[in-house]
């Protein structure tokens, strides 16, 4: 049997071995030298590994031995977040890489506009969520000392040992906590000593759990397949599965996995190369399933070997002891204390950082007013905040420990915590993907999910009676109903576990997207929104300091007191340098700020370190740039919108335009009915005379010859009536297709009038007197002379059917206005009515014409010719008759000339 | 004794050849050429039936067809409908106007003379 001497002496050099190794690898990594060691995915997967601590050391077989299969839950969340999830580790990543994130407070907190107030809750609720955590490694530490101590055959042999084990052990792990992660100076290098000394625990606890595991199997069942045998002998693989609480544990787990605040030092803050989580996306998992793999061996074996009362949680430890093998249960004790301490160092560091950077620095230069430009130096401040802080953390652990008495199972107190930081995930995705989300709406989801969690979970954990009252349990807080911690809103028979995790988080995230909907990010929320959303499109800050009024050598002072002086000199000096400056001070460029306050931010977190230089470059946390950037936006939404209007005016006027078509092809359609209407008019009307008369001179019997004979003169006129109607026609369809060829010639005008008149006056038509002046029509043309005659025949017999005077007269006027040869047609008729004007130059457009002759194409032709020709016949006002004139361009006048 | 027709037409041959036809047939034919003033021709000389071309100048034959329907005194008067332009809308129109008989340019002489005999006859059977 080991005396516990032996164990302590084994447990310290163990601890001198970790030392030895974390001194190494900081050595070595301040020389960059090892860099493929200490830079390589497998030391990032193994560091990952402080996920497995002693709970699921020891306490995923005692979760075996009592609930089945459930315990693979807790391996399952995690693996599922690595496999599946792995594109939102690599945003959280790259964010924390380009803002220099030091924790989850100051992912939260910088997402939403660096607000420290959220970096305080979030803080606080970091704290008070892990303390369970820190509470269940001291007592596993504890409790696997005294059953060492014990020999195996009992839990624990003295209560009063157990807790005065229990502090000493708090305190040693404090004072680990504290060499290990504040002896170094440089706060914000990354803490290569630290996860090369996680890793190598992780190594112990993995080796130590397969060698329990390959002796149980191998060495006390005799066997895979008795083992097998045995298993299925037990009752252990017949547990009845609850779907409710495997979804809930699978989700808390892997929702803690990326809020617990030792999981977000490792996995963003030590994160050394993205590339990391390619590899560690699978070997991640592989871990985690090879410390399970002998889980329920070692449960079902100890449940059949071990005396009955014996605490399941250890038998990981107990079951070698029974057998006697000390040495396997010293490797045995020491994985467990690997787990346990490595993971109270890192959460105690993650967390003492949060609380240093969020709770104290604040309050620090919030104390000493313009104090970061005092002489002194501001590091120390920082370490011995972190210091306090760690002391603090881990005695806040024991306190825990000491007052749930340590009697709890190690599962249930480990979900506690993972509920409690689960609470983070919906303010952190949401600050990730959705650029809506707001400071307000993250404190309120916060808030409340962190009430509802300590209302449900927490406090219930204690016990009946102890924190809560058991008339709270059993009729709700203050006697109201539905505030009864284990059946919120009156819905029982979920499992306390389920209730609390489904409640907290749904009314986490209503709070959270509904106040996230009601208000309005200020314009460095959006800022940082818009960079933490869109981390991929540009990983680069964006908002700039005014820098005017910084004075180089306060900033010089404040950086030295928080960097060193060493570091702060070569900062600002490869600054001037890269400036093209000569001396140390560099010109207080907007550029400079921000490197600045990157640098700063990896030593006293985001919000903190924008508020120390805010102080001295002045209030304008928002500087004209910001402004510039959020306009920038709001430019963008606003263009967006203007496109969409575009696009829907242009819609608006592509329907215009094709109801303008549409309209116009009704138009035509209706015309052509129209002018087919008219042509069947036009036709059939000489036709019906012509047959009328034909059968009038056919069946009539004694028709005297003066009748046959006017009746065969109606017949012939209405045939030629017809016969001229179709010539007009097809006259008028070569014109209006533009067929028409002219045939250009020269020829006098006074001869083109003469030929015109003469040809009406032979026609039958009533007789109208001509008045021409000759002498003005001595112009000489070239044009197409007969197209021309035929328009002034067509006009001169217009005038001579329809001048409405007792004497009708025709005045032929020619006038050379410039050079243009204007022909006027003026009858002393009544004139066109002023309604009739337009149309009258339309086809089958007669008016007043009662005797028929016509079909109303005359006019319509005209047009249509004298535009050929390039001129133009129009209606003539003002002449007290009817007038039209005929207006031929200046260079068929010139041409001949 | 010869009944009375009004022949509403401002064809000058066409008017011809119709009255020539039923003056043969012992009728009384009396002209009008206008479409605005026929309205009042008719009242004037109530005849026994009317024979109307569709495009008349001044009124369409169509509203001066509806507004004898529209009047007590006309309203079964008979109408013999003549059109030029043929199109099976023209007589649709005709018919919802309650024309008696609608005929398209150019007719027989003795379609239109049968036409005309069986319309007075209908009409003098009912009054």
């Amino acid at each position: 049997m080991a005396s516990l001497n032996i164990l302590v002496a084994v447990s310290l050099a163990y601890v001198a071995l970790l030392f030895g190794v974390a001194f190494l690898a900081e050595r070595a990594g301040m020389r960059g030298r090892a860099g493929w060691l200490l830079r390589s995915p497998l030391v990032y997967t193994l560091s990952l590994s402080i996920y497995c601590t002693a709970w699921t050391f020891y306490g995923a077989v005692g979760y075996a031995a009592r609930s089945g299969l459930e315990y693979v839950t807790i391996y399952l969340g995690p693996s599922l977040v690595m496999v599946g999830w792995w594109w939102i580790l690599r945003r959280l990543v790259r964010i924390g890489r380009s803002h220099k994130v030091t924790s989850i407070a100051d992912l939260i907190s910088s997402r939403y506009g660096k607000s420290n107030g959220l970096a305080i809750v979030v803080t606080l609720m970091a704290v008070i969520g892990v303390t369970p955590y820190i509470a269940l490694q001291l007592q596993s530490v504890t409790a696997s000392l005294s059953i060492f101590a014990a020999g195996g055959q009992e839990g624990l042999a003295d209560q009063g040992a157990a807790r005065a084990a229990g502090f000493w052990i708090a305190v040693g792990l404090a004072v680990f906590t504290v060499l290990f992660g504040t002896r170094n100076l440089n706060v914000n290098e990354r803490q290569h000593g630290v996860v090369i000394a996680v890793a190598v625990e992780a190594v112990v606890k993995l080796v130590a759990l397969l060698a329990v595991g390959a002796f149980v199997v191998w060495g006390i069942a005799g066997g895979v397949a008795e083992t097998l045998a045995r298993i299925d002998a037990s009752d252990l693989g017949t547990w009845e599965m609850d779907g409710s609480r495997w979804a809930g544990l699978t989700f808390v787990s892997a929702a803690a996995f990326l809020c617990l605040p030792r999981m977000f030092q490792v996995m963003v803050v030590e994160n050394d190369d993205e590339r990391h989580l390619q590899i560690a996306s699978w070997a991640f998992p592989l871990y985690l399933m090879m410390m399970s793999l002998f889980v329920v061996p070692i449960a079902v074996i100890g449940l059949d070997l071990l005396p009955v009362g014996s605490n399941p949680d250890f038998f990981v430890l107990s079951l070698p002891l029974s057998q006697g093998q000390e040495g396997l249960a010293m490797l045995s004790f020491l994985g467990g204390f690997s787990s346990a301490t490595s993971m109270v160092i890192v959460a105690t560091l993650a967390l003492s950082t949060m609380v240093s950077n969020h709770v104290v620095m604040p309050v620090f230069l919030h104390l000493h007013q313009g104090g970061a430009t005092q002489s002194g130096d501001v590091r120390n401040v920082v370490i011995m905040a972190r210091r306090l802080s760690i002391l603090t953390i881990i005695a806040l652990g024991y306190i825990y420990y000491q007052i749930s008495g340590g009697s709890s199972a190690l599962a249930a107190i480990g979900l506690i915590s993972f509920a409690g930081v689960a609470q983070f995930l919906p303010a952190m995705l949401g600050g990730i993907f959705w650029r809506g989300a707001t400071r307000a709406g993250a404190l309120v989801g916060l808030g409340i999910g962190f009430v509802v969690w300590v209302f449900t979970m927490l406090l219930p954990s204690f016990g009946p009676g102890a924190a809560l009252s058991v008339a709270t349990f059993d009729s709700g807080l203050w006697g109201i109903g539905w505030l009864r911690p284990q059946a919120l809103f009156g819905v029982k028979g979920l499992d306390p576990t389920v209730h609390a995790i489904f409640w907290s988080l749904l009314l986490n995230v209503t709070g959270f997207v509904s106040v996230s909907l009601m208000t309005f990010p200020h314009p460095l929320e959006r800022l940082q929104g818009a960079q933490f959303v869109n981390v991929f499109e540009h990983s680069g800050q964006t908002r700039g300091w005014q820098a005017s009024v910084a004075e180089s050598e306060d900033l010089m002072i404040m950086t030295q007191r928080i960097l060193g002086a060493r570091e702060a000199q070569r900062l600002f000096q490869t600054a001037a340098e890269a400036q093209g400056r000569g001396g140390y001070l560099p010109e207080p460029t907007a550029d400079f700020l921000q490197q600045l306050e990157r640098e700063l931010a990896g030593s006293v977190g985001g919000a903190t370190a924008h508020a120390m230089i805010s102080q001295i470059v002045g209030g304008t946390a928002v500087s004209v740039q910001d402004l510039l950037a959020v306009a920038d936006e709001s430019a963008q939404i606003l263009e967006y919108s203007n496109q969409l209007e575009a696009k829907s005016r242009e819609l608006t006027r592509t329907a215009a335009q094709l109801r303008d078509a549409n309209n116009k092809l009704m138009q035509l359609s209706d015309q052509k009915d129209a002018f087919l209407s008219q042509i069947s008019h036009e036709l059939r009307t000489p036709m019906t005379s012509i047959r009328a008369f034909s059968e009038i001179l056919r069946d009539t019997d004694g028709l005297g010859p003066m009748e046959k004979s006017k009746y065969a003169n109606i017949i012939h006129v209405e045939a030629i009536r017809l016969t001229r109607l179709l010539d007009d026609l097809l006259d008028l369809s070569v014109l209006e297709n533009g067929q028409v060829t002219l045939n250009q010639q020269s020829g006098r005008l006074v001869d083109l009038l003469d030929h015109a008149v003469a040809t009406a006056e032979v026609s039958e038509a009533r007789p109208i007197t001509f008045r021409r002046r000759r002498l003005d029509e001595t112009v000489t043309l070239h044009t197409d002379l007969d197209r021309l005659n035929q328009v002034f025949i067509n006009l001169i017999t217009n005038a001579q059917k329809y001048c409405s005077a007792d004497a009708p007269e025709l005045r032929i006027e020619v006038s050379r206005p410039g050079e243009a040869v204007v022909v006027d047609f003026i009858d002393n008729g009544s004139g066109i009515p002023p309604e009739s004007r337009d149309v009258m130059f339309e086809k089958f457009n007669r008016i007043g014409a009662e005797d028929g002759s016509g079909a109303g194409l005359g006019l319509a032709i005209c047009r249509e010719i004298m535009a050929r020709l390039g001129g133009d016949v129009r209606y003539l006002e003002g002449t007290g008759g009817t007038g039209f004139r005929v207006t031929l361009p200046q260079s068929q006048a010139l041409a001949a000339q | 004794m010869g009944k009375h027709v009004l022949l509403v037409e401002d064809e000058m041959n066409i008017v011809e050849a119709i009255r020539f036809l039923l003056s043969r047939e012992g009728w009384e034919v009396d002209t009008h050429s206008d479409g605005a003033s026929a309205l009042d021709v008719i009242r004037d000389r109530r005849p026994d039936l009317v024979v109307l071309d569709v495009m008349l100048p001044g009124r369409s034959g169509f509203d001066i067809l509806e507004e004898l329907r529209g009047n007590d005194d006309t309203a079964d008067l008979p109408v013999l409908m003549l059109t030029a332009r043929g199109q099976s809308r023209d007589r649709e129109m005709a018919e919802k106007a309650g024309v008696s008989r609608f005929m398209t340019k150019p007719f027989s002489n003795t379609e239109v003379l049968t036409a005309v005999r069986d319309l007075l006859y209908v009409h003098g059977q009912r009054t």
